[in-house]
C-alpha cells in the first residue's frame, strides 16, 4: 500500500471530475474525518485514516481490500472507475440520467441505454459527459457516458443509444471475483 | 623315428637355454649411456651401413634393438628394488636429461596498479613472518587466516566511540566494513586482470557501442554529470535541460502515513491547477448559445409581424450569466419542453 504519486492523483481526479466536477473537494476535505486515497496492487482505495492505521498491520500479500475501492490503474496507467465508487459519486453527481422501469433491467445487465428507456436527463448535458444513472425512484444504478447532448436526445429516434454503459450494480454479481 | 624326434627336441631345448644365457651379456664397443629416470639408453656405437642396406636389415635392426633393450634392463636391475604386493618394483632415480618445453614460455604479466606504484616509489616487498606472538593466548599464531593472532570478529565487546550514534550497532558496522573491503578487493583484482588482458570494462553500464541510442546517450550524459567530486551538485544545466529527479533505480514514494493535512493541501492545490487549466470558455457551448440566440431573434422577428409592438419592451428577462463550462444542471419537468431562457437585451 502506498499513497498515489502526483501523476496518478491527476489521472484519477480527471476521471472523477468527469462525473462529479468540482465536488471532488468534498471528498478530499471532509468535515467528519480525514479520508485519504491509497494504492494497493494497482487499485485505488478510499478510506478514513483510522482504517488506514489499522490496515498497516496487515502484510502486503495478505491484504485484499481496504475501505472502498474506487477503481484501478490499468497496465498502461489509465484510471478505470469501478462500480464500487458509486456510493461516493451518486450524491455529488453533476449530470444525472433517470431510466424507465422497463429498461432498468437491461441497463443492470450491462446494456447501453436507448432513447426509449430514457426517463429524464439533466439539462445541458454535453456529449460524452460522465453521467450517473438512476432509476425512476432515485436509486443509483450505475454510471455511464452521455452519447448525445440533451438537445439531441430530444430529436433522435427511439432506438439510438443515448447513454453508454460504464458500470452498473449488476456487476456486483457478474464480476464478483474481479471486484475485490 | 620317435627317438630321433626326442633327441631333436632335447637338443633344441638345450640350444634355447644356451641362447638365453648368452643373451644377458652383450658386447658393445662403446658403453651405452643410461638415464634410468626416463628409461632412456643412448647408444653411440657405429652402425655398419652395409648391414643396413642388406636384405636382412630387418633382422639386423631386430637384433640391435634386442641387445640395447637387454642392456637397459640390466641397468634397471642394478637399481634398488622393493616388493609391492608380490611384484618386484625398481625405484627409478630422478631423470638427468632435460627435455625441451612442451608449450611456449609464458609472457610476463603487466604489473598491477600496486606494483606500478611500488616501482614508482621504490617500495620493496618486506618479507613478513608467518607466525606472530599472540599476547592474549600466549602462543604463536599465524598472521592471518584460521585462528589468527588478532581476530577482530571474535571480540565480544566493542567500545562505542565518542562521536558515534549510541543506537548504532557496532558489530554490524564492523561486519559491513569488512564486506565492503572484501568487495573492493575483489573488484580491484578483477580490474587488474581486465587491464592485463586488455579487456574493456564498461564503467556503470557504458559498454562501448558504435551507435548509441537516445536513452544510452542520455544515460551517458547523466553519468558524466555526476562524475565530479561533488557528485554533480554544482553542475549547471544546459539552457533547456531538465535535472532528472529519479536517477536511482528505486522509485521513492511518499510515506504511507504521512502528514494528512499536507497531503490534503497538495490534492486541493492539484485540483485548483486542474481547474485553472480547463478553458473558461467552452467553445461548443458558446457556439450553441449563440445559435440559440440567433434562432430566438429570428423567431421574434417573424412574430413581430403578427404580435403587438409593446411586447418587445417586455422582453427583458432574467439574464442567466453562464460562466464558462460549468453549467448547473436544471431539471426540466417534461421532455419536450424547450428551455424558457430569456436573454437580457444586448
Amino acid at each position: 500500500m502506498r499513497p498515489l504519486t502526483d501523476e496518478e492523483t491527476k489521472a484519477m481526479f480527471e476521471k472523477l471530475s468527469k462525473y462529479i466536477g468540482e465536488n471532488i473537494k468534498l471528498l478530499i476535505d471532509r468535515p467528519d474525518g480525514t479520508y485519504c486515497f491509497r494504492l494497493h496492487n494497482d487499485r485505488v482505495y478510499y478510506m478514513s485514516e483510522k482504517i488506514l492505521k489499522l490496515a498497516t498491520n496487515i502484510s502486503r500479500d495478505k491484504l485484499v481490500s481496504v475501505g472502498t475501492c474506487f477503481g484501478k490503474f490499468t497496465k498502461t496507467h489509465k484510471f478505470r472507475l469501478h462500480i464500487t465508487a458509486l456510493d461516493f459519486l451518486a450524491p455529488y453527481a453533476k449530470f444525472k440520467v433517470w431510466v424507465k422501469p422497463g429498461s432498468e433491467q437491461s441497463f443492470v445487465y450491462g446494456n447501453h441505454i436507448t432513447k426509449s428507456g430514457l426517463g429524464r436527463i439533466t439539462e445541458n448535458t454535453a456529449q460524452y459527459q460522465g453521467v450517473v444513472v438512476y432509476s425512476m425512484s432515485d436509486v443509483p444504478l450505475g454510471f455511464g457516458v452521455a452519447a448525445k447532448t440533451t438537445q439531441e436526445c430530444r430529436r433522435v429516434d427511439p432506438m439510438s443509444i443515448v447513454v453508454f454503459h460504464q458500470a452498473d450494480i449488476g456487476e456486483y454479481i457478474r464480476s464478483e471475483d474481479t471486484l475485490t | 623315428m620317435a627317438s630321433c624326434s626326442i633327441e631333436d627336441v632335447l637338443a633344441k631345448a638345450e640350444r634355447d637355454e644356451a641362447e638365453k644365457r648368452k643373451g644377458i651379456t652383450v658386447n658393445k664397443d662403446l658403453d651405452l649411456e643410461f638415464d634410468p629416470g626416463h628409461l632412456l639408453a643412448f647408444d653411440k656405437n657405429r652402425i655398419d651401413n652395409r648391414e643396413l642396406k642388406d636384405i636382412k636389415r630387418e633382422d639386423f635392426l631386430h637384433s640391435l634393438a634386442r641387445d640395447n633393450t637387454q642392456l637397459l634392463v640390466n641397468e634397471i636391475w642394478k637399481l634398488p628394488t622393493e616388493r609391492i604386493e608380490e611384484v618386484i618394483v625398481a625405484k627409478l632415480p630422478d631423470p638427468t636429461t632435460l627435455l625441451p618445453r612442451q608449450k611456449p614460455a609464458p609472457k610476463p604479466k603487466p604489473p598491477t596498479k600496486w606494483e606500478q606504484f611500488a616501482k614508482l616509489k621504490g617500495i620493496q616487498k618486506k618479507k613478513k613472518t608467518n607466525l606472530v606472538w599472540d599476547e592474549v593466548h600466549k602462543e604463536w599464531r599465524r598472521r592471518w587466516g584460521y585462528k589468527r593472532a588478532k581476530d577482530d570478529t571474535k571480540e565480544w565487546l566493542i567500545e562505542v566511540p565518542e562521536n558515534a550514534d549510541p543506537n548504532e550497532n557496532q558489530f554490524a558496522k564492523r561486519n559491513k566494513a569488512k564486506k565492503e573491503r572484501v568487495a573492493r578487493n575483489e573488484y580491484n583484482r578483477l580490474k587488474n586482470i581486465a587491464r592485463a588482458q586488455k579487456i574493456k570494462v564498461p564503467g556503470m553500464g557504458l559498454a562501448p557501442t558504435p551507435q548509441q541510442s537516445k536513452a544510452e546517450l542520455a544515460q551517458a550524459v547523466n553519468i558524466a554529470k555526476i562524475s565530479t567530486a561533488s557528485v554533480g551538485k554544482f553542475q549547471d544545466n544546459l539552457p533547456k535541460e531538465k535535472t532528472p529527479k529519479n536517477t536511482g533505480k528505486k522509485r521513492k514514494f511518499q510515506p504511507l502515513i504521512g502528514d494528512f493535512s499536507s497531503e490534503k493541501q497538495k490534492q486541493l492545490d492539484l485540483l485548483k491547477v486542474m481547474d485553472s487549466k480547463k478553458p473558461r470558455l467552452n467553445v461548443t457551448k458558446a457556439v450553441n448559445k449563440q445559435m440559440r440566440e440567433e434562432d430566438m431573434e429570428s423567431r421574434q422577428k417573424n412574430k413581430k409581424g403578427f404580435g403587438k409592438k409593446g411586447r418587445k419592451g417586455n422582453m427583458s428577462g432574467k439574464g442567466k450569466g453562464k460562466a464558462g463550462g460549468k453549467g448547473k444542471g436544471k431539471v426540466p419537468k417534461g421532455k419536450g419542453r424547450k428551455p424558457q431562457m430569456k436573454q437580457g437585451k444586448r
